[in-house]
């Protein structure tokens, strides 16, 4: 399965639910205001940094840059992608949820 | 006008709604609501679940006289008629399930009897095994 989070950890539950009702190993590709959770240093790094053993995490690359972050701000063990990328998860993965 | 023509024989196929917001606050509720009716029309499998706020979309006693909104709590009611119909009739090969899950209510201080609707309640672990084993997930 793979389930893509575009709201911030900061203002939504949805980064928590995601991870709460995820299988392990399942994919996660954090976008738009998502990106906020891939973050080095916030209230909720450790939570993606114990995720990152548990399921294949990445983020979209153009989301991260329009709003000022750069890889080096990225926790260890997330992936950065482009639209190329997220489209070959799409395709990889069996069911794809969206937690809006 | 172009005729679309849907090529549904055969096909069967998991779906899962993904109920995660309170009604009335915001649009999602009615529009994963209406999508349900859809796929009921294409006698598929469905599982209707929901999470977070999403457990107060079926909250028995709603009201919405007075904020002048259409109260769509009683399609609930529907839904769950649906459901019997197809767990009753043999011949009809399409299985739904109505799940809440467990900690969400917990953390809202409900219970199955304040459900207008008979519900399944599963622990977060039990609903991600039926969430990986869908064919397609709708959320909202």
């Amino acid at each position: 399965m793979f389930h893509t989070i575009n709201k911030s950890p900061f203002e939504r539950n949805s980064l928590d639910t995601c991870l709460r009702l995820s299988k392990k190993g399942s994919a996660i590709l954090l976008f738009e205001d998502g990106v906020y959770a891939a973050l080095k240093g916030t209230q909720v790094s450790a939570k993606v940094e114990g995720a990152v053993g548990e399921h294949p995490i990445f983020v979209l690359g153009p989301d991260l840059k329009a709003r000022g972050l750069s890889e080096d701000h990225v926790i260890e063990g997330v992936s950065v992608v482009d639209y190329g990328g997220f489209v070959d998860l799409a395709a990889e993965h069996g069911a794809v949820n969206a937690w809006l | 006008m172009a005729e679309y023509v849907f090529e549904t024989e055969g096909v069967k196929k998991t779906f899962t709604f993904l109920n995660r917001k309170a009604p009335y606050g915001t649009i999602y509720a009615l529009e994963v609501l209406e999508t349900v009716l859809i796929s009921a029309a294409f006698e598929q499998h469905a599982n209707i679940v929901f999470v977070d706020d999403g457990v107060y979309q079926i909250k028995k006693d709603q009201d919405t006289a007075a904020i002048n909104m259409k109260n769509f709590s009683p399609t609930y009611g529907i839904i769950e008629m649906e459901k019997e119909d197809a767990d009753e009739d043999e011949d009809m090969d399409m299985v739904w399930r109505i799940i809440v899950e467990k900690e969400s209510m917990e953390a809202r201080g409900l219970s199955p009897d304040d459900f207008k609707v008979e519900v399944e309640v599963l622990s977060s672990a039990e609903l991600a095994d039926v969430l990986e084993q869908s064919d397609v997930v709708i959320g909202g």
